[in-house]
C-alpha cells in the first residue's frame, strides 16, 4: 500500500499526489512513470512521474479526471493508500547538453515536463518553454514553468491569459526567428504532439515526443502499448515513452487509444451510477 | 498375482456446454471412492520407472500406497516432501509425457492417473489443513540473505527450500501479485487462483518475504541488490516477452498477445467487467494462431467470454500440436474450431483501424525439421479469408530482456535466454543463479520447479561454503 502524503488540487480537474514510495523515488529520473492502481478491482493506468524527492522518499504524479479510474483517483485524499505504485518504468529523456531547447507542454503535461525543463536547464542548455490550455481556469504551475526556464510563453485556446491561440505558433515563430533551436520536447494530448512534430518537421529539429497509448504492465510484457516508429513496432513502456515526433505513425496511436471507447463509456457510467459522487 | 486392472478412472468434468459459459473449474477431481480405485490399480512394480519420468523424482508408488492404505497424512508428507507445489502439478502438469508415460501400465495404454491422484492429495491437504499436524521445526537461521527475483514456479520452490535451510529470502515480483505465469497465464478453468494463492502464502508462511510492484532491474539492479545486504540472487523471472508475426496489419485493433488477452482476463479480472475495471474485447469471431498451451487456453477463454466461433490457427496438424492431448480435447469438445494447416498471410482492417479479416496460406507438411517435427510448407495461390474481429497471437514468447540489459555480465544466447549450468543453475556471472522459463525458454510448470530446486541446493552449498 502507498500512502498519499500530500494532495493539491490544481484546477478543478487537475490533481497533485505526493505519494509515499522511497524506492521509486531513489530511482526516478525525467521522463519516467509509474503504473498505479487503485484498488483491488481497478484498472492499472500509466502516469508520468513529475517530481520525486528522495530524501523524504516520495513521488509526485499530477493526473487530469478523464475517466472511471482518474474520477475514483481525484476522490482519494493525503492520508489514504493506493494498492499499487510500480516504477520507475520506461527509458528516461535524453539529457544532454543540445543548446537551445523547447519545451511544449499542453494540460496537465506542464507539470510532466517540469522534471526535463529542469534537467536540459541544470545541463546549460538554454531552455524556452510553451505552456498551453484552453482556458484561464487551467492554468496552473506558471511562476513554476517559468523558474527553470529561460524564457516562458503562455498560450489560451480563447485568449482569456497569455497569447490566444495554439503552442504550436509560437512554436512556429521560433523556430522561423534568427536563433537556432536544437531540440523540441513536445508533451500534452497526442494531438498536440502531433502538430508539434508537423510544425517542426519542416525545420528538420529533432523533436522528442512522449508516447501515451494504453498500457496494463508496464514492463514490455503484453505489447498492449505498441506504436510504429519509423516503420518499426515498439512497446512504448520499454522501448519508450519518449520517441522521435517525426517517424511516429500517429494514425494508429489514435486509432489504439479507441480500442477500449464504449467499454470506458459503460464502465463510467455505471461507476457514476453507483458510487460517483456528482459534483 | 491379481489380475491387471486396465480401466483408469474417468476425470470428472463439467459439461461441455455447460463449461464454456463459465470460468469454473473443468475438471472436478476425483471422489474418495474413485481415487481409491485409481490408486488400487497400481502394480507397486519394483522397478518404479514412474520416478524416473517425474522431473523432481516424486515417490509415486509410495504415495499411492498410502491412498490405498488410507492414510492421506502420509500421502501428503510423501508428496510435498519432492514437490511443494502438488495443486498445481496435478493439474497442470504434462503427465502423459512424463510419469504417466513411463508407467508399467502405459504399454496396455492404461497409465495409473498419476497426476488426477496427486491433485486429489493435495486438495485433501487443502481441505483438511488443520487436522495434519505439521512439526515445522524452525531451522537455525544462516545469517545468510538471498533475493530470489520473480514468483512463478521456479522462484517459488527456489525460495521455499532456501528458508527451510535457515537462510533469509525475499521475493521481488514485478506485477501487483505472486504466482508468475500461473496467476497471470493460466486461466481459473484450469487452474483456480485460490490454489495458486494458497501455495503462495504457504511460502510466505514459512518467513519469506514479499515485495510486489518491484521491476528489478528498475527499482534495483542485480548488482545493486548483492551490494545491499544479499549475498546471492536467483533470477526466475520467466519468459514474458511476446513474439508476434511481423505480417502486415497486426497493429490493428482487436489484435492481442496471447500474455495481453490472458493478463486481462486472470490477473485483471476482465470477465468480470465491469466490476473489475479492466476491460477486454471479447469479439464475435475470434482467431487464435498457435498450437500450444496458451493457444488452447486464450481459445477457450475467449468462447467463455462469449465469442460465437473460436478458430485454432495452426501451421501444422493435429498431431504436431503442441499443447497437452487433454487440453485439446477439452477445446474440441467445448466447440472451438480447428484451422490446421493453416498460416496468416496477413491481417485486414477497416477504416476505424479494425481488423476485419485475416488471409491466410494453406499448408502442407514436407520433410522433418530440426524440432523432429513435419515442417509445413506454403502452398502457393492457396490464400483464403477468414472473417474475424478479434485475433490472439500465440506464437510463443522469450525472457523479457530487462534483466540482461541491466545486468552486466551475465551471459544470454541469440533467443535471450539466460546461460546457467543445467545442474546448478549458476550463470557465469557471480553469486548469481537462474532457473526456470528464463534459462530454458518456456517450457513447463515442473521444470521451472525442478530448476529451482537444484539452484536451491547449490547456493545453499555456496553460502554454507563461505
Ligand atoms: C506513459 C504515459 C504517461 C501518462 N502520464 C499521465 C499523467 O502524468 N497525467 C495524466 O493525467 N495522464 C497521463 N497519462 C494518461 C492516463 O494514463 C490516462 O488518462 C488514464 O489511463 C485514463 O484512465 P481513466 O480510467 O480515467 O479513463 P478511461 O475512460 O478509461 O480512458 C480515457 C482515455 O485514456 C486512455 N487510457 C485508458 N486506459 C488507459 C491505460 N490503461 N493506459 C493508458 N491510457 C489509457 C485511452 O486512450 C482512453 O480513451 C499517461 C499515459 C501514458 C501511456
Ligand atoms: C497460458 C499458459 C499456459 C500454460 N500451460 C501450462 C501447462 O498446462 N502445463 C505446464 O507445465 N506449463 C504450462 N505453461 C508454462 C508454465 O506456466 C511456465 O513454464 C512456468 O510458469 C515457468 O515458470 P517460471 O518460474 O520460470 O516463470 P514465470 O511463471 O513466467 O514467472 C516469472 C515471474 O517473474 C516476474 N518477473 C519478470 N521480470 C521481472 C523483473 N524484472 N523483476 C521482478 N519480477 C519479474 C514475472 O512477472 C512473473 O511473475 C503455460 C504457460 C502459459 C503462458
Ligand atoms: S504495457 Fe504491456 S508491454 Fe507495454
Amino acid at each position: 500500500m502507498y500512502k498519499i502524503l500530500l494532495r493539491q488540487d490544481l484546477v478543478p480537474n487537475i490533481h497533485l499526489f505526493k505519494v509515499a514510495a522511497p524506492v521509486v523515488a531513489k530511482k526516478a529520473q525525467p521522463g519516467q512513470f509509474v503504473v498505479i492502481r487503485i484498488d483491488e478491482k481497478g484498472e492499472r493506468i500509466p502516469l508520468t512521474i513529475a517530481d520525486w524527492d528522495k530524501k523524504e522518499g516520495s513521488v509526485t504524479i499530477v493526473f487530469m479526471e478523464v475517466g472511471t479510474t482518474t474520477h475514483r483517483l481525484a476522490l482519494v485524499e493525503a492520508g489514504d493508500f493506493i494498492t499499487d505504485f510500480i516504477g520507475p518504468l520506461g527509458l528516461p529523456t535524453h539529457i544532454d547538453k543540445l543548446g537551445s531547447v523547447v519545451c511544449v507542454a499542453g494540460g496537465f503535461a506542464v507539470a510532466t515536463i517540469m522534471p526535463i525543463a529542469r534537467a536540459m536547464k541544470e545541463k546549460g542548455n538554454k531552455v524556452i518553454s510553451i505552456m498551453g490550455a484552453r482556458n484561464k481556469n487551467l492554468i496552473f504551475w506558471e511562476d513554476e514553468l517559468r523558474s527553470v526556464s529561460n524564457q516562458l510563453i503562455v498560450t489560451t485556446d480563447d485568449g482569456s491569459y497569455g497569447r490566444k491561440g495554439l503552442v504550436t505558433e509560437p512554436l512556429k515563430e521560433l523556430l522561423e526567428g534568427s536563433e537556432r533551436i536544437d531540440r523540441v520536447i513536445a508533451i500534452g494530448p497526442s494531438v498536440m504532439m502531433k502538430f508539434c512534430a508537423l510544425t517542426t518537421e519542416p525545420f528538420g529539429v529533432k523533436t522528442i515526443v512522449s508516447l501515451n497509448p494504453i498500457m496494463v504492465d508496464g514492463t514490455g510484457m503484453c505489447g498492449c502499448c505498441r506504436v510504429s516508429v519509423g516503420g518499426a513496432t515498439k512497446f512504448a513502456c520499454v522501448d519508450g515513452p519518449d520517441f522521435d515526433g517525426h517517424q511516429v505513425d500517429w494514425d494508429l496511436l489514435f486509432a489504439r487509444q479507441r480500442i477500449y471507447i464504449d467499454e470506458e463509456k459503460r464502465s463510467f457510467e455505471q461507476w457514476q451510477s453507483q458510487d460517483g459522487v456528482s459534483s | 498375482m491379481p489380475k491387471l486392472n486396465l480401466n483408469r478412472e474417468p476425470m470428472p468434468r463439467q459439461a461441455p456446454k455447460l463449461r464454456g459459459k463459465n470460468f469454473n473449474e473443468v475438471a472436478l477431481g476425483y471422489s474418495a471412492e474413485q481415487a481409491l480405485a485409481e490408486a488400487s490399480r497400481c502394480i507397486q512394480c519394483p522397478k518404479r520407472p514412474c520416478m524416473d519420468g517425474c522431473p523432481v523424482e516424486v515417490d509415486i508408488p509410495d504415495f499411492i500406497k498410502a491412498i490405498r492404505d488410507g492414510d492421506m497424512p502420509e500421502a501428503v508428507r510423501i508428496l510435498k516432501s519432492k514437490n511443494s507445489l502438488p495443486g498445481i502439478c496435478g493439474r497442470v502438469c504434462p503427465q502423459e509425457s512424463q510419469c504417466e508415460a513411463a508407467c508399467s501400465l502405459a504399454k496396455k495404454e492404461a497409465p495409473i492417473a498419476i497426476g488426477r491422484l496427486e491433485r486429489y492429495v493435495a486438495d485433501w491437504e487443502r481441505a483438511n489443513r488443520q487436522s495434519i499436524d505439521s512439526p515445522v521445526v524452525p531451522p537455525t537461521p544462516t545469517g545468510k540473505r538471498v533475493a530470489v527475483v520473480g514468483s512463478g514456479p521456479a522462484s517459488l520452490t527456489a525460495a521455499a527450500d532456501l528458508v527451510k535451510l535457515g537462510h533469509g529470502v525475499t521475493l521481488f515480483e514485478a506485477l501487483h501479485v505472486a504466482g508468475g505465469v500461473l496467476m497471470y497465464g493460466i486461466p481459473e478453468f484450469r487452474l483456480p487462483k485460490d490454489i495458486v494463492q494458497t501455495e503462495v502464502d504457504y511460502v510466505t508462511s514459512l518467513g519469506v518475504e514479499l515485495q510486489l510492484d518491484s521491476v528489478v532491474g528498475k527499482v534495483m539492479t542485480i548488482d545493486e541488490l548483492l551490494n545491499n545486504g544479499y549475498h546471492a540472487v536467483f533470477l526466475g523471472t520467466g519468459a514474458g516477452l511476446p513474439m508476434f508475426l511481423n505480417i502486415p496489419g497486426e497493429n490493428l485493433n482487436g489484435i492481442y498477445s496471447a500474455n495481453e488477452f490472458l493478463t486481462r482476463v486472470n490477473l485483471m479480472k476482465a470477465y468480470r467487467f465491469p466490476e473489475y475495471d479492466t476491460p477486454v474485447k471479447v469479439g464475435r469471431k475470434v482467431a487464435v494462431i498457435g498450437g500450444g498451451n496458451v493457444a488452447m487456453d486464450s481459445a477457450r477463454c475467449a468462447l467463455r467470454l462469449g465469442a460465437e466461433e473460436v478458430y485454432i490457427v495452426y501451421r501444422r496438424s493435429e498431431v504436431e500440436l503442441p499443447a497437452r492431448r487433454e487440453e485439446v480435447e477439452n477445446a474440441m469438445e467445448e466447440g472451438i474450431y480447428f484451422k490446421l494447416l493453416t498460416n496468416p498471410k496477413q491481417m485486414l482492417g477497416n477504416e476505424q483501424n479494425w481488423v476485419v479479416g485475416m488471409e491466410c496460406f494453406k499448408m502442407e507438411l514436407g520433410e522433418p525439421d530440426a524440432s523432429g517435427r513435419r515442417r509445413p510448407i506454403t502452398i502457393p495461390g492457396s490464400e483464403f479469408i477468414i472473417d474475424v474481429d478479434v485475433v490472439i497471437v500465440a506464437l510463443g514468447t522469450t525472457p523479457n530482456p530487462l534483466i540482461a540489459q541491466t545486468t552486466p555480465s551475465l551471459e544470454t544466447t541469440r533467443r535471450g535466454t539466460v546461460v546457467a549450468d543445467e545442474a546448478t543453475g549458476k550463470t557465469v556471472k557471480d553469486k548469481v543463479w537462474a532457473g526456470g522459463d528464463i534459462v530454458t525458454g518456456a517450457a513447463t510448470v515442473i521444470s521451472a520447479m525442478g530448476a529451482g530446486r537444484r539452484a536451491a541446493t547449490s547456493i545453499d552449498e555456496y553460502l554454507r561454503g563461505q
